[in-house]
């Protein structure tokens, strides 16, 4: 059988959909889970985006792994596509927007006037993230370490906070497995309790980290706390119990 | 020995007892024992495991030192520590026993050539094992440099008994030297094969082999020392543990298997040789390696798989050459008792099945380079020269070596901007050189062809409570256990591990935790599958069985009933036949065929089947593949269809199958995925995670699957991308098997469209439920797990 590359049907890279079934409700505003890992608040016309990573691909070539130069092409599709899908007027990006303090020095020009028109038609607020404190305002936009939509704080880091507080954060890449039938399933997964929704990672080579591990510890309301594990097609929501 | 002596390469093969080790070392032992100056190594020995080489050196060293022979000796070995390395790179042995990565790591230093240049002989071990994986193709590539080293080097290939020795000459000789003289040892007088006729009723399906337990302990009673084999981990497991409920009589039984800690191994490897033992049951980890003690019979739990693995397997039996040894087969179902006939003939024939060896595996060609770069600066003319002298890619195109050669230096992406982050420069007199030393260190790290799947630690576990809190501590380590299986796991639940019943206590920032839980219904691992898939050669055997009456007087009673009833309500499919049989089974309708060509191929028939199936609106709802039969079920009535002339049998199993439909299911496989990991980690295109330094917070590593879609999109042709198809065609879909199944049954197709089901289908209709939905629907897995859930909420209310 040789080995005959054929480049696949459909090149969009991650398909995008929004589940409206999957809508989670947080200090009475309603978003819209994405299967791309956006959140979407309808109402608000408003797009929250958490740790696009662009240029990971680079950062880890400086280093001797050379995977492929691709991501941040790929990230940046799929963005385009949401944005062309939603009637979006504010965008949000919650930090960790770049691989590293470095990487927008690595942009190409290409990929600079992409961000650019991006910018250019979407209010856009850039929140700091660990990975890139103060780097954006060249590519337009507003940076913010923090900022507060409708009573709900979007930070990058989830902190822990007293009762009443609200608040969208990423940093952490939630992850889960369902085992079901013998195949344990893993995607990343947005998570949320009636306080807080952790947005998973959308960089195109970004992974999940178990929401079960150290980091989330303290974090979540157990008994109220849904999982929308993404799936290539859809989404599926579970008890945090069903996950592991 | 003369051979030897004489400057000539030999391959020795021998069945297992005959001293073959010792005869590869006589030459050498010989030529050495003449005063000589002590300043190179005189010959390396190779083995694939690291407990033979421990083993040989010791028996060496005894007659060494006894004889008073001016000949010193090492091993270098993964475990060999830093200080020990630098002595042999300042003092070589004459003599140094090692594995196939570490003469990787020694031809990628740069003072390889000091080292070898008085290099005289290489003698490989197990090299019937070594060369069908892609640890012999990298050896191979590693050979040719101590050939430049060490032009004059002869080679002792050391085997088992194969099906094609020339392959194996071929592996051993470079291109243009000499052929190599083959030297074949006496044969050992044919074993004693049984198959086990148990009073109990042989089950139809399943794999646990549990109604044999008495028989099998009856058994290891009656002898001095058996070794009890049997196929996975699971089922060494589940069979150590029944064996124990059975022991009235406390006989010493002991596991051995590649998840146990390895001082727990060498323990009962010990207790073997001292005759401590009576029965050890083990999985391939003991297939090959020294003579452990004297073991009088081998059961074989299970079926066979492959006559030269039985063989093998027998082997291990310490044996004189001249007495027949004893082996008793024990099928766990009623196919594996044709299997288990079928694999007794081919033991009794001597009849060799064993694998062709692996050749052109591009990955393990990238690492080869970076390794070669590690050793110095290089002109890829002579590299590429070089390379091809070997057995394994003497038909590597110039076109294709650049690819791989720039996969390495760049990436190998359309990209060009990524030049500056090259691993490998070229420089202004054409040669290439590694861009930054620190690379050298990163290709010693991630050295070697063997790709774990994910393995965590185990832990004895100390559970506290301390003011209404649990708090549980890590004790001693028992094992290692794949992450798969522990994530399945909730805190609480028990299984089988080291033959106890272990209760999950949690995991910890060093692997997995447990408490022992005696005398608690432990919850068995689930089967893996068959890891071995039934041999072409036996497969071909058992269907000549099948269809003839005359050879069902080998079969116990109740096996040749069933296959008189299948007879009577169906038919038997003669030797070169498929049979497939259709009917209805409680509203819903299902198509079962017997290819016998092993689960890997049959699923992938299975997967591409139904995709034709749906294609044609026949409404397939899914398929389960055992070993032997493949069974589809669907919403429409199939004998229907074929009668009407709706569905032609003969177009549904075209060899046209493998064309697009296998390209298009295959691009977004996991099974491809899975197959990409291994590639990507090999070529060194991601690195491995050390133990370690994987769990320091977030996970650095990046997740190959995203890699893979990445390039799947941007770069089909990306020589990567080209590997891992290779590999998954070659190994995970057995597609050349499944080609040669569709070309065999073109125009002897048997239909039978039948009222209910057949005999011959319940083993594999028992499959269905039990076993897991092939890989790739993890949308419509998440989804009906989903729903089961909402389900179960709908009943509570």
């Amino acid at each position: 059988m040789p080995f005959s590359p054929k480049p696949p049907m459909n090149l969009q890279p991650k398909p995008i959909g929004l589940s409206k079934a999957h809508a989670i409700t947080l200090a009475g505003v309603k978003f819209v889970p994405d299967v791309s890992g956006a959140l979407y608040a309808p109402d608000l016309k408003a797009l929250i985006i958490a740790d696009l990573h662009l240029e990971q691909g680079t950062s880890l070539a400086r280093r001797g792994v050379s995977v492929p130069p691709f991501d941040t092409g790929i990230t940046l599709s799929t963005l385009t596509a949401l944005l062309r899908s939603t009637a979006v007027q504010q965008l949000y990006f919650l930090g960790d927007s770049f691989h590293d303090q470095f990487a927008v020095d690595r942009l190409g020009e290409e990929t600079m006037s992409r961000i650019h028109a991006i910018t250019a038609q979407f209010e856009t607020v850039w929140i700091d993230g660990n990975h890139d404190p103060m780097c954006k305002v060249q590519l337009g936009g507003m940076r913010a370490d923090e900022i507060n939509l409708n009573g709900i704080v979007l930070r990058h880091e989830p902190q822990k906070r007293a009762a009443g507080q609200f608040e969208i954060a990423g940093h952490l890449h939630p992850g889960a497995g369902v085992a079901h039938r013998g195949t344990m399933v893993r995607g990343k997964c947005f998570v949320s309790d009636p306080s807080r929704i952790i947005l998973p990672a959308f960089g195109a080579y970004t992974g999940g980290m178990s929401i079960h591990s150290k980091p989330f510890h303290g974090l979540l309301e157990h008994a109220k706390t849904r999982v929308h594990v993404l799936a290539r097609q859809g989404i599926h929501e579970f008890p945090m119990t069903r996950t592991c | 020995m003369k051979l030897g002596l004489a400057q000539h390469s030999a391959l020795l093969i021998s069945p297992t007892g005959g001293g073959k080790t010792l005869a590869g070392f006589l030459a050498t032992l010989q030529e050495l024992a003449e005063p000589h100056d002590h300043n190179g190594i005189h010959t390396l020995y190779v083995s694939p495991l690291k407990a033979l080489a421990v083993d040989i050196a010791r028996n060496l060293e005894r007659p060494v030192s006894e004889m008073e022979l001016p000949i010193t000796i090492e091993t270098r070995t993964g475990d060999t520590p830093q200080s020990r390395r630098a002595r042999i790179r300042t003092h070589p042995p004459d003599i140094l026993i090692t594995t196939p990565e570490q003469v990787s790591l020694m031809v990628a230093d740069p003072h390889a050539a000091h080292l070898l240049k008085h290099l005289r002989c290489v003698i490989i071990d197990e090299l019937h094992s070594i060369v069908t994986s892609k640890r012999g193709v990298l050896l191979s590539l590693a050979l040719t440099r101590v050939r430049t080293h060490a032009p004059d080097v002869r080679f002792v290939g050391l085997s088992a008994t194969v099906a094609d020795p020339d392959s194996l000459r071929a592996w051993l000789a470079p291109s243009h030297a000499q052929p190599v003289a083959l030297v074949t040892g006496a044969a050992s007088v044919p074993a004693q094969v049984k198959i086990l006729q148990s009073e109990e009723r042989v089950p139809w399906a399943g794999h646990s082999s549990r109604y044999a337990v008495k028989d099998i302990y009856a058994a290891i009673k009656n002898h001095q020392m058996s070794l009890v084999f049997v196929n996975t981990r699971s089922q060494a497991e589940m069979l150590f543990q029944e064996l124990w409920h059975a022991n009235d009589d406390n006989l010493p039984i002991a596991l051995h298997h590649g998840s146990l800690d390895v001082a727990q191994r060498r323990k009962v490897e010990a207790a073997m040789v001292d005759n401590r033992l009576r029965a050890v049951v083990a999985t391939s980890t003991l297939d090959l390696g020294i003579d452990w003690g004297n073991v009088d019979l081998v059961v074989q739990v299970g079926a066979p798989k492959g006559s030269s693995r039985l063989l093998q397997r027998i082997g291990r039996a310490n044996h004189r050459l001249d007495e027949a040894s004893n082996a008793l087969l024990v099928p766990s179902n009623r196919f594996e008792v044709l299997e288990c006939v079928a694999a007794a003939e081919a033991v009794f024939e001597n009849a060799q099945d064993t694998e062709y060896p692996k050749v052109m595996k591009l990955d393990v060609l990238a690492q080869h380079i970076l390794g070669r770069a590690t050793a110095g600066p290089f002109h890829a003319d002579q590299l590429y020269a070089e390379v091809t002298s070997a057995f394994t890619f003497r038909r590597l195109s110039r076109a294709l070596f650049n690819q791989v050669l720039d996969y390495v230096a760049t990436g190998g992406y359309a990209l060009k901007s990524y030049e500056r982050y090259a691993k490998l420069r070229q420089q202004p007199d054409d040669q290439w050189r590694l861009s930054h030393p620190r690379l050298g260190q990163q290709y010693r790290l991630n050295i070697g062809t063997i790709v774990e799947s994910e393995m965590l630690k185990l832990r004895l576990a100390k559970v506290r409570r301390v003011m209404g809190k649990r708090l549980v501590t890590g004790g001693f380590v028992l094992g290692q256990l794949e992450e798969w299986f522990l994530s399945q796991l909730a805190i609480g639940d028990t299984f089988l591990f080291g033959g106890e019943v272990l209760r999950f206590e949690g995991l910890d920032e060093f692997g997995a935790l447990a408490t022992r839980a005696p005398g608690k219904e432990p919850r068995i691992p689930s089967y893996q599958g068959g890891t071995f898939p039934l041999s072409t050669y036996l497969a071909d055997r058992v269907r000549r069985i099948l269809g003839d009456e005359n050879l069902w007087k080998k079969l116990p009673a109740q096996v040749q009933e069933w296959l008189a009833l299948q007879n009577w309500a169906s038919v038997l499919p003669r030797q070169n036949e498929m049979l497939i049989e259709t009917f209805p089974r409680a509203e819903k309708f299902y198509l079962v065929c017997y290819p016998f060509e092993g689960r890997l191929a049959q699923q992938t028939l299975g997967m591409l089947l139904t995709r034709r199936l749906e294609r044609w609106g026949c409404q397939p709802l899914g398929f389960v593949a055992s070993e032997y039969a493949l069974v589809i079920w669907g919403l429409k009535d199939f004998s229907k269809l074929i009668a009407d002339g709706k569905l032609s049998l003969a177009q549904l199993f075209d060899e046209d199958i493998l064309g697009d439909d296998l390209e298009a299911w295959l691009a977004s496989s996991n099974l491809m995925k899975r197959s990409f990991r291994n590639v990507a980690i090999i070529a060194g295109l991601i690195e491995r995670r050390m133990p370690g330094k994987e769990k320091t917070g977030r996970q650095v590593t990046v997740n190959t699957d995203l890699i893979f879609d990445a390039l799947r999109s941007h770069q089909p042709d990306h020589i990567l991308l080209r590997a891992a198809w290779d590999d998954a065609a070659d190994g995970l879909l057995d597609v050349q098997r499944l080609g040669g199944l569709l070309k065999r049954i073109k125009n002897h197709i048997v239909h039978k469209a039948l009222e209910r089901v057949s005999p011959l289908s319940v083993p594999v209709m028992l499959e269905i439920g039990r076993e897991s939905i092939h890989g790739e629907a993890h949308d419509a897995l998440l989804a009906e797990a989903a729903n089961e859930l909402a389900t179960e909420a709908n009943r509570l209310v």
